[in-house]
């Protein structure tokens, strides 16, 4: 560890900090519907969009309607990029003449990016034409960012109004979010990569001579080992800064190339790798200063945002200490950090980040949703391994992904106050609504949804030929990489341990339907809280209230994420990454 | 009843505890114990660990002896479960036993439409029906007196031996089936069929016969039903990665695990927690119809609470003479008294007192001097005597200053003053006058009840309103919500106005309580979220509220909300405590259930448990101890503290949260050396 790790850090927490107020604000008057600054461009975009659409810009809508909106939206988008990966081949803009996708990749695909997930089965650049990167992917990152904003403010509202039967209306919600949260943003963070190096082309692919030729050796079906002398190679080209920009700020992270922000093109510099990692958090910290802004309760804004602020600075603690430290199996290299490297444990890391910008983002991309990475997760020291795996299983409420990591955190927060609330003598309440069975059933089922889907498809795939055949590691990290792929794709994560071969059928449909699941069986829930929270009368506040302020709630809070989130995977991750770590401490690696 | 309870005691308390003890054993039927789903989780591991015992018992497999300790633990923790309900039950059930018998079919003597009487068994009454009851006979249903007086002893319902007056027309006119009338006869119109009579509502309840789940026990049980399924997958998942991992898991290390990990504390618990609040309203002598009631009253956000009899003693008392100038203060003294010798109200006898405790007037022979006794009228609203040629006169102000100007006089500028003063302090001015002239005036004060205030204090520390209706002025009124530290107050209050002030509560999201008595009450007892209905008051009042006070003392509604806080703090606590206890039994079962393939996690074994079938049973025993030795605290339920909420919470966090994280390590790591010192395990 480093001084300049820590600095690095802290300086990327400062910047959260900072603009989590400015972000709130914003937020906050574009779904109050007053006026900002860019209203003078939007605003007739957003007229003509509407009656294009036909879409009543006052009407309300119960949760209900709301939900079914949501769905029927999901599911066009879904199925659009289906057939888009489906027929590429015969469409415009693909260069390198990539075939069309197979079925049971398209649906995985079309799945990921619709759920913002953004697993990816599949290596892009040898994949996916330019028109399905752009129309189907990059179309899809702010579809599925503009759904979850949209979801999260509804739920806000549900907490806020009184005595209603609406929570506002999806269309504009979803119009609001994609050209007043999204657009301008990842406009000015596409042209700031570009100045650091991102590439923006439709050109085919590059081909370049070697400076040095390599010499490989290649077993061919026979058996003989074959040695081949390479000379050139191909470079990779496309509209990747739009993509990129957006794929970070909507939390999504999938990559246009296989490497993911890991590659030059996509992330050349440890600036360009700042920037990303505050356009992660950007609208997920903002979020919670909205929430408080809207319900009129700044201050629990901020107990909620101190307690997502904890639960990722431990991450990056433990993280970075895990990495700092270096593979102790490898007693006679030198992993002191010094002048001339990093230090710890570099396999699987770029050279230009290191060990502290490495971790850092582990943790960012896996506390929010976004799936973007850096390095190579499965080459993590077990325990930094197991930060990640721990950040999506909690149910991605560590500032999580735009939207969905808010509404994610108000079922904990429901949770809490329900458990907790008993204590001071009164029926739960939160925000002077009462929590009653309805609520607590539909928060119970939402945390139901995920655990048991992570856990049942794990369980079976470890146990069945088809699940043992992807796992590339034997023993306790095999187990971490099944385990992280399911808790990945029901956390609409879309990071991988990588090491886990995933483009098979088994794999590809049930981490789709582990997806689905895990956006949509979750949203439905919290949903049916907004709408019931949004009918209820508002008990006004008084000494004898429940505190959803300050620190207290805050331990609360994190307590709770912790031992409902956790608790659950406890045994499992004792026989994955826990183990895996003491035996690395013994001298077993796999 | 009280009394008699008290001198009981010890006996019920050893027959609740017998009938508790089969009853524990008659609750292991999987019909009843589906209706509390953890422990139905439970009680299925138990089975399914006794089967596989036997069977494995036959094959000469496994270890038996850890084994059938396993089960026994499992089947005792249900056991707990039951015991914890059937001892909250028990109670109830023995007072249930003494109002049956006082249910005991009676004679009634019903009335025809044509005048005459017939006998009738009090099971064939009807609503509707009108009987006779004389002295030294039973009501034979509950209805209304609607003509006659009778004193009436009430103690089978309220346990308070002294008779009480029942009358036709206004507030003191209902009779509750099974109560004995002592003297005289009355006319009663039956108000209900039978079967639904209040005495078979009251066995009914404290026998939790009919006791429902409240809303938020509702709440709470979905939530843990919610914990046990997914604590159920996590385990029943666990068996295939122990096989991915080459470490396949018993079916005892397994339900033993899941068994700790579901919240069994507070689901064994729940039920007994429910109905021992109900029983503590009980003890209180308050009927609550609904357990919902019971739980409104925990949320309670505004008290109404009538000023006479509750904030007030409910007779304002003489506590000071003011003499006019060419008037001594023991003339004015003596004259009060004279005037007030006949006046048998208590402020009548209070001038009395004050005059005999301040200037020794006492043991006056009056017969000599021939007084004549003026009484009070409504007309004059004055009372008086006439002896020896003086004409005394005490009444109103305005009264008095009416009587006096008759004869030209007025009344003096300081004693305007001190009426004006008295008023505004809250008191209530009387002057006193001589062959109408005015002498002076008596200040009688409404005295506020001991130790009314602190509790106003507390009340408002757990951010409860305190309101205080009167018929008094304004400022009157002012003055002793001053004195009494209600935060608002209504004076001048008429019915409806009290039913305007709840719904306007209400609408600003508020939950209300009041007390009430009178017919008039009856619709601002009903639109209130609680209403205390006395069990003095009339049937329309007992109707409307959801609550009876059977002692009809007002003040007991500040009880009532603190059991209602109290029991839901109680269910909070011992939910809080169970989720928390889960982190040490993880910390003892897995480490015991893999360390034998993978030494290494023995890492985890941080309390150092002997061995892995101790590590377990250890924990199985903990989990089912803690019920054991929390069934008192759920009997009794968690002091309540009057604290503000954020105090209240960092309190019981820190005792049941952190404690309940704590607890079970220091507990499981016990329970360990016993195990081996015993050589059990």
């Amino acid at each position: 560890m480093t001084g300049n790790g820590w600095f690095q850090i802290l300086l990327y927490f400062g910047v959260i900090l900072l603009i989590t107020k400015p972000m709130g604000v914003y937020l906050y008057r574009v779904f109050e519907r007053k006026s900002t600054w860019l209203d003078p461009v939007l605003r007739p975009i957003e007229r003509l969009i509407y009656r294009a659409c036909g879409i009543e810009e006052k009407k309300e809508m119960k949760w209900t309607e709301y939900g079914v909106a949501m769905l029927v939206f999901s599911a066009a988008s879904l199925l659009l990029l289906y057939l888009i990966e489906r027929v590429q081949l015969w469409l415009p803009w693909n260069p390198q003449k990539l075939a069309n996708v197979a079925p049971d990749l398209a649906w995985n695909t079309a799945v990921s990016f619709t759920t913002n997930t953004n697993w990816q089965s599949y290596t892009p650049e040898s994949t996916m034409s330019y028109l399905t990167q752009m129309a189907g992917l990059a179309y899809h990152n702010f579809a599925s960012a503009a759904v979850g904003i949209a979801l999260a403010v509804a739920v806000i509202r549900g907490v806020a109004r009184k005595e209603s039967s609406t929570i506002g209306n999806f269309w504009v919600d979803a119009t609001r979010a994609f050209l007043w949260a999204l657009l301008p943003f990842s406009l000015v963070g596409a042209l700031f990569l570009v100045s650091q190096g991102v590439v923006q082309n439709l050109h085919p692919y590059t081909n370049a001579s070697l400076l040095e030729s390599q010499v490989i050796e290649k077993q061919n079906p026979d058996g003989v080992v074959k040695k081949e002398t390479i000379t050139s190679q191909v470079i990779a080209q496309g509209p990747v800064a739009s993509q990129e920009a957006i794929k970070m700020y909507g939390t999504n992270g999938g990559g246009f190339f296989n490497a993911n922000s890991a590659h030059p093109f996509e992330n050349p510099t440890p600036l360009s790798n700042f920037f990303q990692m505050c356009l992660i958090f950007a609208i997920p910290s903002g979020l919670t200063y909205t929430l408080g802004r809207m319900t009129g309760s700044q201050r629990h804004g901020w107990a909620v945002w101190s307690a997502m602020a904890v639960l990722f600075l431990v991450g990056v603690v433990v993280a970075y200490s895990a990495e700092a430290r270096g593979n102790p199996l490898l007693a006679g290299v030198n992993s002191r950090a010094s002048d001339t490297q990093p230090g710890g444990n570099m396999e699987g890391k770029e050279v230009r980040f290191g060990i502290a910008d490495s971790a850092l983002f582990t943790t960012v991309t896996t506390d929010a949703s976004c799936g973007a990475v850096n390095n190579m997760h499965d080459s993590l020291t077990p325990i930094a391994g197991m930060v990640p795996l721990i950040n999506i299983m909690l149910g991605e409420v560590i500032f999580g992904g735009v939207g969905a990591g808010l509404y994610g955190a108000l079922v904990f927060v429901i949770l809490a106050v329900f458990i907790a609330g008993l204590m001071v003598g009164r029926t739960p309440e939160y925000l002077g609504k009462k929590i009653e069975s309805f609520d607590v059933k539909m928060a119970v089922l939402a945390i139901l949804i995920t655990s048991v889907t992570i856990l049942i498809f794990s369980a079976i795939a470890v146990v069945s030929k088809f699940g043992v055949a992807g796992i590339s590691n034997p023993g306790a990290h095999g187990l971490s990489q099944v385990l992280y792929a399911y808790t990945s794709s029901v956390g609409n994560n879309g990071s991988a341990f990588a090491g886990l071969n995933a483009n098979t059928l088994w794999y590809n449909t049930t981490l789709g339907v582990a997806m689905l699941l895990g956006r949509f069986f979750m949203i439905i829930p919290i949903l049916a809280i907004a709408g019931s929270l949004a009918a209820k009368k508002q008990v006004p506040e008084s000494l004898g209230t429940f505190p959803v302020t300050g620190p207290l709630f805050t331990v609360l809070l994190i307590s709770v994420v912790l031992i409902v989130g956790a608790l659950t995977f406890f045994p499992a991750l004792s026989l994955g990454p826990i183990l895996e770590h003491l035996l690395m401490n013994a001298g077993k690696a796999f | 009843m009280t009394t008699a309870q008290a001198k009981n005691a010890s006996i019920t308390d050893r027959k609740i505890l017998k009938t508790a003890i089969v009853d524990s054993f008659r609750k292991l039927d999987p019909r009843l114990q589906i209706k509390k789903p953890v422990m139905f989780v439970v009680e299925v591991g138990a089975v399914i660990t006794g089967v596989v015992l036997v069977l494995e018992a036959f094959q000469h497999k496994g270890n038996f002896w850890f084994g059938l300790q396993i089960t026994l633990w499992l089947w005792f923790t249900v056991l707990f479960a039951n015991f914890a309900e059937a001892m909250a039950e028990g109670r109830g059930k023995a007072q249930a036993e003494t109002l049956r018998k006082a249910r005991a079919e009676t004679q009634a003597r019903k009335l025809r439409p044509d005048g005459k009487t017939e006998l009738l068994p009090s099971s064939k009454l009807r609503s509707g029906d009108v009987v006779l009851v004389a002295a030294g006979e039973f009501v034979p249903g509950d209805g209304e007196v609607i003509e006659g007086v009778a004193s009436v002893d009430e103690s089978a319902i309220t346990g308070e031996s002294a008779p009480v007056i029942r009358e036709s027309g206004g507030d003191r006119s209902a009779v509750t089936g099974g109560t004995r009338v002592l003297s005289d006869e009355i006319k009663v119109r039956i108000t209900s069929n039978p079967g639904e009579t209040f005495l078979d509502r009251m066995i009914g309840l404290v026998e939790g016969a009919s006791r429902q789940k409240t809303p938020n026990e509702i709440a709470l049980n979905i939530l843990l039903a919610g914990l046990t399924i997914i604590f159920l997958l996590a385990v029943v998942t666990l068996q295939p990665f122990a096989i991915y991992s080459g470490s396949p898991q018993t079916v005892f290390a397994l339900v033993s695990l899941l068994v700790c990990l579901i919240p069994t504390t507070i689901g064994g618990l729940l039920s007994a927690i429910g109905i021992a609040g109900m029983d503590r309203l009980i003890q209180r002598n308050v009927i609550a119809m609904s357990g919902r009631a019971v739980e409104a009253a925990g949320d309670v956000d505004v008290l109404l609470l009538d000023k006479t009899g509750t904030i007030t003693l409910g007779n304002r008392e003489a506590t000071a003479f003011y003499a006019c100038p060419s008037i001594t203060e023991a003339e004015l003294a003596s004259a009060a008294q004279l005037a007030s010798f006949a006046d048998e109200t208590p402020e009548g006898r209070s001038i009395v007192v004050l005059a005999k405790e301040k200037y020794g007037l006492r043991g006056r022979e009056l017969a000599p001097h021939n007084p004549l006794f003026i009484p009070f009228s409504a007309q004059t609203r004055m009372s008086g005597v006439d002896m020896d040629g003086k004409e005394i006169r005490k009444g109103a102000p305005e009264a008095i200053a009416r009587y006096v100007a008759e004869k030209g006089q007025i009344v003096p500028e300081e004693m305007q003053q001190h009426i004006e003063r008295i008023a505004k302090s809250g008191g209530t001015p009387l002057l006193v006058a001589q062959n109408f002239r005015v002498m002076g005036a008596i200040e009688l004060t409404d005295i506020v009840k001991g130790g009314i205030r602190e509790r106003f204090d507390h009340l408002r520390a757990m951010g409860i309103r305190t309101m205080m209706i009167t018929g008094d002025n304004p400022l009157t009124a002012a003055a002793i919500a001053r004195q009494a530290g209600v935060d608002d107050f209504l004076a001048e209050a008429k019915p409806e106005d009290k039913m305007a002030l709840i719904r306007n509560e209400q609408a600003k999201g508020k939950l209300v309580a009041m007390t009430g008595d009178g017919t008039n009450d009856a619709p601002a007892l009903a639109q209130a979220d609680v209403g205390v209905a006395m069990n003095t008051g009339t049937q329309a009042a007992k109707e409307a509220g959801n609550m009876v006070d059977l002692d009809s003392n007002p003040t007991k509604l500040i009880e009532i909300v603190e059991i209602g806080k109290q029991l839901l703090i109680t269910r909070g606590s011992l939910t809080t405590f169970s989720v928390a206890n889960d982190v040490a039994k993880y910390f003892a079962i897995i480490p015991a259930m893999f360390a034998g393939t993978f030494p290494l996690l023995n890492t985890l074994n941080i309390m150092k448990l002997r061995t892995a079938d101790s590590a377990i049973l250890s924990a199985v025993i903990f989990n089912a101890l803690i019920i054991i030795a929390l069934i008192p605290l759920a009997l009794r339920g968690v002091k309540y503290r009057p604290l503000g909420a954020a105090a209240l919470l960092r309190r019981n966090l820190f005792i049941y949260g952190l404690g309940g994280v704590i607890a079970p390590f220091a507990g499981i790591k016990l329970i360990d050396i016993l195990l081996s010192w015993l050589h059990l395990a």
